[in-house]
């Protein structure tokens, strides 16, 4: 276990530059000058020069990304153009909101989506099974935006129940802060909850047909023990891949649904950020997304070897 | 006995004076950039500065220059010096002074801060002198009659000495000013909240105890939370929402003819792509010009919410050459000058647009009618960060652009029509309107600058480069709980005599 660890912590580093070159040099891809954006209508060749001497944008590209790199290394992200903080300031505010709010939807896509999957494959072709494939169906393909707006109309223009947008931190006033984050998070994780569902059916229609949930059955254990014990715990590796990719796709993907809800997480953040062509943020919001993203498949290749010992090796 | 029914009366009042706690909440369209206010750029920050900096200068709902800071002002015989004459009396947020040396400080802080936005507007500034403690003396380079209406915006805005100095470029991140609300805290992308400041100079007219700034960018996510009564006020209402804002009973709609205007301009002389018989012949130009219905643009895409126009200024404006109205669409005479142009076929024509559900529509009905002219517009939808980018660089053939406005009619149209300013990325130059635009800026009198101005119109408008063809509405909507809102033409939210009942 030691070994297997050492050996995926070394790979994290090759990665880390790979994406932090990559982050870098496709944001240089981007079309329109940071400068000249920051400006806005304040055109002024003068002002212009004296921004891009500042953020030294007048560097040629390997020197920044050599700044950028030496700044990073040091434990310093940047600053923003836009808004003259600091880039860990910015992470530090956005990360807690983002992460409140993706805990939030996973628990919402966990405890919908992998019941449904599991009754679903236990009461295969049964009114059960489908009414939760209508269900994932559903959640796939409504748009996050739709459902987003339509949940507003009714739960705060008509019903009155819930504020319409804005955020309100944990440690603040929790009941406030359930109250913004619980309809962003249904609609964040409704879709997940088809995906987690549609994943665990077919991956528990495949234990359920395996020889030693046959062999289980034959020895008289109860069907619960058989469902529950023997086929979901082996169904479950795939779906935890699943649920670790798509933890790290709600960090970075919460984009729409935080737009929509003036939630002020990393979604937010990152789509302002390449608008204005705020290098800075985006470079640093980006690098430590895939920081999690790694440490999450890190941990997602941990959590199989726990779930099922014949990975140990 | 007496002595319960005062501790009662007491506290029934000091409950009824916490509960009378007002807390303005106003929706935002953006996330304003830094709140420095020589740094900054955007409107929407424009909007917060209006709560927390006051300027030496402001204006009223007709434009007219009106004192803030400032109590009065004189200009030389010859123009080149401004002596302006401080309001008394004044504090800032830290509980310092303000007078001629902060005035002083802060001009001379737009005008040599690194990275300073400030430095062209008050580029025609050689020095700032204090004459007593309640007067400042501005010397010009020459004379320059927009001075005072760049003071009636951030370049008039008016910092804590001591404050800034001690934050330097990181200002931003809490202003101090000497505006009727001062900063309490921001959470970027989230809030930005600012408190009732006691030691106003016009304290008299603030009612409000509190206000907070949400921006919520989704239009209809903003104007849902003012029906929810999550919110207040509203900037940016959508022109297709006005009507369910007039139906609802609890809602008032606010509106003025924006300062700013939306145009088409053409690439006369910017690179390879400035080749074709728009950009080479008048004659095409005004046949385009007359291809466009602007008042059927602003029926179909605005609902006739907005206001047609042909001039950098709308037609309400001062500055307004009346000579020149809003011509109407005829096909014939433009159909008659691209034959005397002697263009045969259809002029293929690559039409840059901004991506946006509004510019879109316009996009497509100008090309619908342009069409039947002679004229194939390609429509390229693009990011508007790009499509500046590419303004520049003179990737367009037509590009769809608008101004947000400036008080002054300066501020609409020298960067823009004047050879070589910053903004003419079209290449239109002509020494005529050039000179006419110098006479406009030595002019003080209305009345003079508006006929130099007729001089400049009477060439741009039939020959230039920009096409224009309408002025937006500054949409606000609020509560019928917010009593007082005036709204400017400006755009801006003004806080002071604004109640909350």
């Amino acid at each position: 276990m030691l070994a297997f660890l050492t050996q995926r912590l070394l790979q994290i580093i090759p990665t880390l530059i790979i994406v932090s070159m990559l982050i870098f040099g496709l944001q240089q891809l981007l079309p329109g000058d940071p400068a000249l954006i920051m400006a806005g209508e304040e055109r002024d060749p003068k002002v212009l020069a004296e921004i891009r001497e500042q953020y030294k944008l007048d560097q040629p590209i390997p020197v920044q990304y050599l700044y950028w790199v030496k700044g990073v290394l040091t434990g310093n992200l940047g600053e923003s153009m836009r808004l003259k903080s600091s880039v860990s300031s910015l992470v530090a505010e956005k990360l807690p909101v983002t992460l409140q709010l993706a805990f939030m939807a996973l628990l919402i896509a966990i405890g919908v989506g992998i019941p449904a999957g599991i009754v679903s494959a236990v009461k295969k072709e049964t009114l059960w099974d489908y009414g939760a494939n209508l269900f994932a169906l559903w959640g796939l393909s409504t748009p996050n935006f739709w459902l987003g707006i339509l949940m507003i109309f009714l739960f705060s223009v008509t019903l009155g129940w819930l504020p319409a947008s804005g955020y309100v931190r944990l440690g603040e006033d929790w009941k406030a802060s359930f109250a913004t984050t619980i309809m962003p998070a249904f609609v964040l994780g409704n879709a997940l909850a088809a995906v987690l569902m549609r994943h665990t059916r077919s991956a528990m229609l495949q234990a359920m047909g395996t020889d030693y949930v046959r062999t289980a059955r034959a020895k008289g254990l109860h069907e619960h023990r058989v469902v529950l014990k023997h086929a979901l715990r082996n169904a479950m590796t795939p779906v935890i891949t699943l649920l670790a990719l798509d933890f790290g796709t709600l960090l970075s993907g919460a984009v729409l649904t935080e737009q929509i809800f003036s939630i002020p997480g990393f979604g937010k953040l990152i789509v302002d950020s390449v608008f204005n062509r705020d290098y800075a943020v985006v470079q640093g919001v980006v690098l430590v997304t895939a920081s999690i993203y790694i440490s999450l498949n890190l941990l997602a290749d941990v959590a199989y070897v726990l779930v099922n010992p014949r990975l140990r090796g | 006995m007496k002595k319960l029914a005062l501790s009662l009366a007491l506290t029934a009042a000091m409950a009824g004076s916490a509960m009378a706690q007002t807390n303005l909440r106003i929706g935002l369209a953006e996330d304003p950039d830094v709140l420095d206010p020589s740094l900054a750029r955007t409107y929407v920050g424009r909007i917060v500065f209006a709560s927390i900096c006051d300027k030496l200068f402001d204006i009223d709902e007709k434009l007219a220059i009106v004192p803030q800071l400032a109590l009065s002002h004189e200009s030389s015989p010859d123009g080149k010096a401004v002596t302006i004459k401080l309001r008394s009396n004044v504090k800032f947020h830290d509980g310092e002074s303000f007078d001629a040396e902060a005035a002083k400080y802060s001009l001379d802080r737009h005008l040599t801060m690194k990275g300073s936005f400030r430095k062209p507007d008050l580029g025609s500034v050689d020095k700032v002198e204090v004459v007593d403690p309640l007067t400042i003396k501005l010397s010009l380079k020459a004379p320059f009659s927009p001075l005072l209406a760049q003071l009636t915006d951030r370049a008039g805005m008016m910092v804590s000495p001591k404050a800034a100095e001690a934050a330097g470029d990181k200002f931003g991140l809490k202003p101090v000013c000497a505006g009727p609300y001062k900063f309490v805290e921001r959470v970027q992308q989230d809030r930005i909240v600012v408190e009732k400041f006691a030691d106003y100079w016009n304290k008299d007219q603030v009612f409000i105890d509190k206000i907070t700034y949400l921006p919520i960018v989704d239009g209809t996510v903003r104007l849902a939370n003012l029906r929810s009564g999550s919110l207040d006020l509203i900037e940016r209402v959508l022109a297709t929402d006005i009507k369910s804002v007039r139906d609802n009973p609890k809602l008032k709609l606010s509106k003025a003819v924006s300062l700013g205007y939306m145009g088409l301009t053409i690439n006369l002389s910017n690179g390879a792509k400035a080749n074709t018989p728009l950009a080479k012949d008048a004659r095409v130009r005004q046949a385009f010009d007359l291809a466009i219905d602007r008042d059927a643009i602003n029926q179909v895409v605005f609902n006739g919410e907005f206001v047609p126009g042909n001039q950098w200024v709308n037609p309400q404006n001062p500055y307004y050459q009346e000579k020149y109205p809003v011509p109407k669409r005829d096909v014939a005479k433009a159909k008659a000058l691209l034959k005397d142009a002697g263009v045969t076929g259809p002029i293929a024509l690559d039409f840059m647009v901004p991506n946006g559900p509004e510019t879109r529509a316009v996009a497509e009905v100008v090309q619908s009618m342009v069409a039947e002219v002679g004229f194939d517009l390609k429509i390229r939808v693009t990011e508007f960060a790009t499509s500046l980018k590419q303004s520049e660089q003179g990737d367009y053939q037509v590009y769809l652009i608008g101004w947000s406005g400036r008080s002054d009619p300066d501020g609409n149209s020298y960067s823009f029509q004047v050879c070589g300013q910053p903004q003419n990325t079209n290449g239109y130059c002509d020494k005529d309107v050039d000179a006419a635009h110098a006479e406009a800026r030595s002019r003080s009198a209305v009345a003079d600058r508006k006929k130099a101005y007729e001089k400049v119109a009477a060439k741009v408008l039939t020959e230039g480069a920009i096409k224009y063809i309408y002025h937006t509405q500054v949409l606000v909507a609020h509560t019928d709980r917010l009593d007082g809102y005036k709204q400017m033409p400006d755009g801006l939210v003004r806080v002071t005599g604004l109640k909350l009942k």
